[in-house]
């Protein structure tokens, strides 16, 4: 043995192998790290919604008037065709029953995994991801259309509150799919097993949550009814 | 062992740096945080001086209106956001593995990028310096007053302000998480929640408000940057939106982030009154619940900065308030206690949390005064303010960072620090720090409101004001007490042992400093001292 034992690190100074934490059942690690992450980013929504609503609740009317056609704004959930035979389309519920199926391949990658049927978890992993991809596609197109009609960040309270909201769970959509791209990644290198998919139910877990922003957020902004002012 | 391979000393020394600067270790992760901290310190302290010096008299004589409201925003900014909260984080980071028996934290990598982005912030608040003048809208920001592009005050700088506290605070979430999940999680065997060192339980409940917490601030600074730079409404009345909605955000983060500021300072406290009273802490569990207590109560008085605004339940906030009151008194029985019938060792780390206990003593009754509404309307915003913040946070957090410093120095370094000189920094630290702060009560009961550059000459301020910059300058020369010692400790400090003051918690059981790999072995657990345990014979105590 040497003097200076802090130089080399011996066989038996291997920390998991010298100091037996308590690693059998429980939540593992990563998991638990990103349900903490994901309780910091419930907060984080917590604090646009609480703006939201305290922004709605103090506006003498809700949506307020769209200053190009002197009519509320209105979000549309259905596509229509009006009666001059002009189509307005409406992406949002296409786009949200995409991300609410996209849930559950990844629910089903998760379950695929746990039993070792690494084929169906790639696939449903990779359906997961192109789910994701065209509800981000969807959601460019329907801005594009909202900030033709005049609905902009910088056009009142309205634009402002929907856009942010709706941003930042797109961003969050845009993460989540980095993250589900990884996963699959290192799955088709064969990194995941029904003994180790940490990554694959951290990042699951991530897309649910994801999804249930969603829900909420598509209530709120298309659901929710408005309110007129009071004359 | 003859087939030991060692590292070859030359490859040691030439990347020394590099293994510093790419670490994951959390002991040298948490000295980079103490590092970082301490430097930022300085530069909020230098802001400090400037401030005091200008207020030394009535009338401008130094610096403009507009710098100098650069001046008290920056010196706030970098003591909250650089100094109080990453430099407990940074104690946190070398002391909770090793207080629970962990090799490391759970998720090294992490730890490592949370604190780059620190100094990444620190250098954009700085940068903001020399790109047209930093945030001037105090470290509150509230609107409309930082959404003013027209000001000059609130130009580039405060953006750059926002994008460096989001940055901060995100850093400080993915050190929350660390925490937890290294609490929960790397425990080792017979550490149970309940043996917890007192440390490791107030990082755990600071670790739960930075979760719950900052990401409310992050989303306020993110509407207050789309406010300023895209068009934004959320925070600007005359467009529908609401200014006092950024205060309740702001403050929802802002008062847990006190307790963030204090908690892991009680922490440290907490460990060094029973290893120089020669007592186990007085009420163990007591202590945790109250910690708890304080956390959750913390969450439901944020609308107590904002009483005068008119736009909140005052009552409600009051009494909660007031209530929090009570878990912060039953802390103080517990430290008076665990002195009480104790061997006091008069040694530096206990003078300083002698100071904490104290110092913060006088800043929870002088914060109770502001709770009551009617006081704090003819209080508010005015020195007493000043000095009611500056007693809790530099007579309670600093203090007991100062203490803590005194007590860990051995087990980061080897080296003990040079009890004279500590002594005679503590003296004139607190000597200074009352000098300072303690006329502020009386210049906001005459009325001298806060951040303001100038005052009457016959408004009666004069010679408290003198006084308080006289105290500054004295607070400083303390600092440099501060400096000497540590290059002194540490070029020719006495050796210190692996437990030179026989403490109680699971640090002191490996060398000092520790090996990469924390312990060769382990004492075993039964009770909250297994140190104190291992040293006397098994414990009989069991909880």
């Amino acid at each position: 043995m040497t003097t200076d034992s802090h130089l080399a690190i011996p066989e038996e100074h291997n920390p998991l192998a010298s100091m037996p934490h308590d690693t059998h059942g429980g939540i593992s690690n990563p998991v638990l790290g990103m349900l903490l992450f994901i309780t910091s980013e419930v907060m984080f929504f917590g604090g646009l919604f609480a703006a939201y609503f305290s922004i709605r609740a103090s506006a003498a009317q809700w949506p307020p008037n769209n200053p190009q056609t002197n009519e509320p704004f209105h979000l549309q959930v259905l596509p229509i065709v009006s009666t001059d035979g002009i189509i307005s389309v409406s992406f949002v519920l296409i786009a949200t029953i995409l991300l609410v199926l996209s849930s559950f391949s990844c629910q089903y990658a998760v379950w695929k995994i746990r039993s070792d049927d690494r084929t169906r978890f790639l696939r449903a992993m990779a359906v997961t991801i192109a789910l994701g991809i065209v509800f981000l596609l969807m959601q460019v197109t329907d801005y594009a259309i909202l900030g033709s009609e005049g609905l902009t960040l910088s056009s009142g309270t309205y634009g402002t509150t929907y856009y942010t909201l709706t941003g930042f769970h797109g961003a969050h959509v845009f993460g989540g799919v980095i993250m589900l791209a990884v996963v699959l990644y290192r799955g088709m290198v064969g990194q995941f097993s029904s003994k180790h998919y940490d990554a694959v139910e951290g990042a699951s877990l991530y897309w649910h949550f994801v999804d249930v922003v969603w829900i909420l957020l598509f209530s709120l902004l298309y659901l929710l009814p408005g309110k007129t002012p009071t004359t | 062992m003859a087939t030991t391979t060692l590292t070859p000393v030359a490859t040691r020394s030439r990347s020394a740096l590099y293994a510093w600067l790419t670490t994951t270790d959390h002991k040298k992760i948490g000295i980079l945080y103490v590092i970082n901290s301490f430097i930022f310190f300085f530069i909020g302290g230098l802001l400090a001086l400037g401030v005091r010096t200008e207020l030394a008299q009535p009338g401008l004589q130094f610096v403009t209106a507009a710098a100098y409201n650069e001046m008290f925003t920056m010196h706030a900014t970098f003591m909250i956001f650089l100094f109080v909260i990453p430099m407990l984080a940074g104690f946190g980071n070398y002391i909770v593995p090793l207080q629970i028996g962990a090799p490391d934290m759970a998720f090294p990598r992490i730890n490592a990028l949370s604190f780059w982005m620190l100094p990444l912030g620190g250098i954009l608040l700085l940068l903001s310096f020399v790109t047209g003048g930093s945030a001037a809208a105090g470290w509150t920001s509230y609107a409309p007053l930082s959404e003013d592009r027209a000001l000059a005050a609130t130009g580039t700088g405060q953006d750059l302000w926002i994008v460096a506290l989001v940055l901060i605070g995100t850093s400080s979430i993915l050190g929350a998480i660390n925490f937890l999940v290294t609490m929960f999680k790397m425990r080792a065997p017979g550490m149970t929640l309940f043996r917890m060192p007192i440390m490791v339980w107030t990082v755990l409940v600071t670790s739960v408000l930075v979760l719950m917490a900052t990401p409310v601030i992050t989303s306020a600074l993110i509407m207050l940057f789309i406010d300023r730079n895209y068009g934004g409404a959320f925070f600007d009345p005359s467009r529908g939106g609401d200014a006092i909605l950024y205060q309740n955000i702001f403050w929802f983060y802002s008062h847990p982030a006190v307790y963030v500021m204090v908690l892991p300072a009680m922490g440290m406290v907490s460990e060094i009154l029973p290893v120089f009273s020669r007592k186990p802490l007085f009420g163990y569990k007591a202590f945790i619940f109250a910690t708890a207590a304080i956390g959750a109560l913390g969450f439901s008085v944020w609308a107590h900065h904002m009483f005068t605004t008119g736009a909140v339940y005052l009552p409600f906030f009051s009494i909660m308030t007031f209530l929090i009151a009570v878990p912060t008194g039953v802390k103080m029985f517990n430290w008076v206690f665990t002195m009480w019938g104790g061997q006091i060792m008069l040694k530096t780390p206990l003078l300083f949390a002698l100071g904490f206990l104290s110092m913060f003593l006088i800043g929870g009754i002088n914060g109770a005064f502001s709770a009551s509404v009617p006081v704090d309307f003819a209080l508010h915003d005015t020195y007493w303010v000043v000095a009611h913040l500056h007693y809790v946070l530099f007579g309670g957090s600093v203090f007991g960072i100062m203490g803590g410093f005194y007590y860990w120095f051995p087990k980061m370094t080897g080296r003990m620090m040079n009890e004279t000189v500590g002594k005679t920094q503590f003296v004139l630290m607190f000597i200074g720090f009352n000098l300072t702060f303690f006329p502020m009560h009386e210049l906001g009961l005459l009325g001298m409101p806060r951040r303001i550059a100038d005052y009457s000459s016959t408004a009666g301020w004069n010679d408290l004001n003198l006084l308080a910059t006289f105290g500054g300058f004295t607070i400083a020369a303390s600092m440099g007490l501060f400096l000497w010692n540590v290059f002194l400790s540490l070029r020719s400090g006495a050796v210190a042992g692996d437990d030179p003051w026989e403490a109680n918690t699971l640090e002191w059981a490996t060398t000092s400093p520790p090996p990469a790999y924390n312990f060769d072995h382990l004492p075993e657990i039964r009770s909250e001292r297994p140190v104190f345990d291992a040293r006397h014979g098994r414990a009989v105590v069991d909880h």
